[in-house]
């Protein structure tokens, strides 16, 4: 209980003492008056921009935005496609790995441009370290830089009155990228390596085991299919293994920008539960902080930006509250571990000299406190990194990773979007505010008229529209049963899950179901793919609604909305608006499953 | 409509440039320079050759080692080019078959204890490379190491702490025990006494 109170003390009170600092800068840069040790970089911008024929000066409406935003994406599905397709006749492939499938590539391509990072594939048996540094980490510097622009450009709606236009994409997602993604990048890479995380482009390493591992495999006749004895039972044969694989790769710079653009991608299958990607609790704790820094940064960046910074600290406080207590239900859940155990013998008590809970799935460095903080972290966020397996987890505990993805990870959240989904709440929580009082709402001077509520709706009504839709579909077709893995009402959530995770744009996963297949493929790409530009179109079009009004002074009837009433009632419209979605698809899941554990205990 | 074309195909080629190769290569390079044993694999070498790594663990069913946490890699555990947690669910029957078959090879190992099993010891890691077991793992084993190395228990106790890791400043993480280099110490030992007969 200390331990978990100490080690959450830390990390949430050096959190927010970071967002100002990391908030100011970035304002500062978006506003292009440049803090003095990154002045040398100017010229390297202005280089780009002449190079692509960018005028920085000139500023974009919001129509013009949304374009330059679906180009650069697009371009991005397409390179990630043809990286993975072609992979095996180009360099940095010492494993002489092949070309992906076309459904996993196509898959692996949307989810990447739309930063998400759902991973149908096993990354080092499936991807050379091209594709790796050249096609997915890259998009994980696009996708968290164009995230960035779109909020800045909503911020802009905000900040400004009477004009046609929110700034220029390719001068925000420029400076995202050169001022704010590859420094903290390039530090926290280097800090990593530190730790133990691997940086090199060897061929995969041998070691002599101490101990050989045997296995049984199928015994295969001349003609490569598996032989059977006269019983019509498959004949298996002894494998003994003398020498351990280990998985090499450039991983700590792909590793630090996958965590700084909530990305979450892992190099390797397990993600941050691997030790080469995650090797120490400092190291756990860094991607954690890495996670959430700029989402926290972004508050203060928009207060700062509209001109009242209780603006923002109303919002972080919003986020922090709401992350609180989503967190105490995940530790919780986890620290009370398996009632089916206890009758086996097992141990699941916790002391000095082990963490007890629910351990499966679970790294020993990380135990329950940081194994439970990490998986509620990268849920609130857009990141969907895991350093444990979330399929593996208690009913409760799993419940609080999908139930923060279906409030549309606005509990701190992706880099950009979290902030755009939060500050869309906002509006809906004025306008109900507004309907009780029978006033026209208003939020930051900028009345809330018919057009930005249609906006702001559909940013609310089209995940669950597919979330909800797919799961439907999925469990109704036999090729979306077949992907499921666990029995009972677990299974549901897997599929549950795997359409929240791609429509939150997260990438997490009960990593049970089997999702590299071409119906989970397509069906979670669509999912992708929606999930992330139906929202940014509408987000971009309330920015040009908002930038275009007239800013009223405020009157006695208008809300304040940097006081405690407004945090509680924010949080109160994201509780309520996820609530009366997806109770019934909840209900049918973890909830059953929880019931079913405790009444055979 | 395809006016923003051009700055599109620059940029995403120039930013490319940069973040997908100049970037690496500069983190290669400087790792590289000044902590190439971490950015290699923190690999282990005995007689001029890697017996594995210090972050990566191994699996041991002698009873004369200590065993490491279970691990769901395939085809053979802790297989460290195919990471992979096992995905169990809490309530899946194969889950608590796993878990009853762990129990039982550890009580048939040690047929005299009966304390109950550490959790960590008989569940499946995230990674399936989880080279830790919590300490209270390692003092379940300790009799049985102790019992067929013929070592009085106090000197593996010894060795135990010394491949103790605390929490991380004393504050991140928890205690763990790194078996493979616990394991490989013992061997040493082994040999040392070996040699001294």
């Amino acid at each position: 209980m200390i331990n978990l109170f100490i080690q959450v003390s830390l990390y949430l009170g050096v959190l927010l003492a970071l967002a100002k600092p990391m908030g100011y800068y970035m304002a500062r840069v978006y506003e292009g008056k440049l803090p003095v040790f990154v002045r040398w970089l100017a010229p390297v911008e202005n280089l780009f921009y002449r190079l692509c024929g960018v005028d920085s000066k000139q500023e974009m409406r919001w129509t013009h935005y949304a374009l330059a935003v679906l180009w650069f994406s697009l371009l991005g599905v397409l390179v990630v496609y043809l990286l993975q397709r072609l992979q095996g006749m180009l360099p940095l492939n010492p494993q002489g790995l092949g070309a992906v499938t076309p459904d996993s590539a196509l898959n692996t391509a949307l989810s990447f441009v739309t930063n998400t990072n759902w991973q149908g594939y096993v990354g080092e048996t499936t991807m050379s370290y091209l594709t790796q540094m050249a096609g997915l980490s890259v998009q994980n510097f696009f996708s968290a830089a164009t995230g960035m622009a779109v909020v800045i450009a909503l911020i802009r709606g905000f900040a400004r009155h009477t004009t046609e236009t929110i700034g220029n994409f390719w001068v925000d997602m420029t400076r995202s990228t050169l001022y704010i993604l590859l420094p903290l990048s390039t530090v926290l890479a280097l800090v990593l390596v530190g730790q133990g995380v691997v940086q090199n482009f060897s061929a995969y390493e041998k070691a002599t085991l101490t101990e050989s591992v045997g296995y049984e495999q199928p015994k295969l006749d001349a003609s490569g299919s598996p032989m059977k004895d006269a019983a019509g039972n498959a004949v298996t044969e002894k494998v003994i293994v003398t020498e351990q694989t280990i998985a090499m790769g450039p991983v700590a710079s792909q590793e630090a920008i996958k965590q700084i653009g909530t990305n979450g991608g892992g190099f390797f299958n397990a993600n941050s539960a691997h030790p080469f990607e995650n090797p120490t609790p400092f190291s756990n704790f860094l991607a954690m902080l890495a996670i959430f820094i700029i989402p926290a940064g972004l508050c203060y960046t928009f207060g700062s930006m509209v001109g009242d910074t209780r603006q923002g600290w109303a919002i972080l406080a919003s986020m922090t509250l709401l992350f609180v207590g989503f967190l105490a239900v995940t530790e919780y859940a986890e620290q009370q571990g398996n009632p089916a155990f206890t009758a086996l013998g097992v141990d699941q008590a916790v002391s000095a000299t082990q963490s007890g809970g629910n351990m499966e799935g679970k790294e020993m460095r990380f135990g329950i406190v940081n194994s439970a903080l990490f998986a509620t972290i990268t849920t609130a966020a857009s990141c969907g990194a895991v350093n444990s397996m979330h399929d593996s987890y208690t009913p409760l505990g799993g419940l609080v990773p999908l139930a923060q993805i279906q409030l549309s990870e606005v509990v701190f959240g992706g880099v950009g979007s979290g902030l755009y989904g939060m500050l869309v709440y906002a509006v809906i929580a004025v306008f109900l505010a507004g309907l009780m009082i029978g006033r026209t709402p208003d939020y930051l001077g900028k009345k809330i008229e018919a057009f930005d509520i249609k906006m702001a709706s559909l940013v609310i009504l089209i995940p669950p529209l597919i979330i909800l839709g797919g799961t439907a579909l999925a469990v109704m077709l036999t090729a979306g049963k077949s992907g499921i893995y666990n029995p009972g009402a677990h299974g549901f959530s897997e599929v549950l899950y795997a359409f929240t995770s791609a429509v939150g744009n997260n990438g997490s996963a009960f990593a049970g179901i089997s999702a590299n297949t071409p119906f989970y493929n397509s069906a979670l790409g669509f999912a992708v793919w929606f999930g992330r530009f139906w929202l940014m179109i509408p987000v971009l079009a309330l920015a040009g609604s908002l930038a275009g009004k007239k800013r009223m002074p405020a009157s006695v009837g208008s809300m304040a909305t940097h006081t405690p009433l407004f945090v509680w009632l924010l949080i109160g419209t994201v509780l309520l608006v996820g609530a009366l979605t997806f109770v019934p698809a909840l209900a049918l899941g973890p909830v059953i499953e929880h019931l079913n554990m405790i009444s055979v205990h | 409509m395809f006016k923003e074309l051009r700055p599109a195909v620059i940029s995403f080629l120039l930013l490319t440039l940069l973040t997908g190769f100049a970037y690496p290569a500069l983190v290669t390079g400087i790792s590289q320079a000044i902590m190439s044993d971490k950015a290699n694999g923190s690999l282990i070498v005995k007689d001029g050759k890697p017996v594995g790594s210090s972050l990566i663990g191994q699996s041991f069913s002698d009873p004369k080692y200590f065993w490491s946490r279970p691990s769901a890699t395939g085809p053979m555990a802790n297989n460290a080019s195919a990471s992979s947690g096992s995905n169990l669910g809490p309530t899946n029957p194969a889950l608590l078959d796993a878990v009853k078959a762990r129990v039982q090879a550890l009580r048939d190992a040690d047929p005299g204890n009966t304390k109950a099993v550490p959790v960590d010891l008989v569940t499946a890691s995230g990674s399936g490379l989880d080279p830790h077991i919590s300490p209270a793992a390692a003092e379940y084993q300790l009799a049985r190491v102790a019992r067929l190395r013929s070592m009085p228990p106090e000197a593996v106790r010894k060795l135990v702490a010394e491949h103790t890791e605390e929490r991380q400043f004393g504050i991140l993480g928890e205690p763990r025990v790194n078996v493979l280099e616990l394991n490989l110490a013992l061997d040493e030992t082994a040999k040392a006494r070996l040699q001294a007969k």
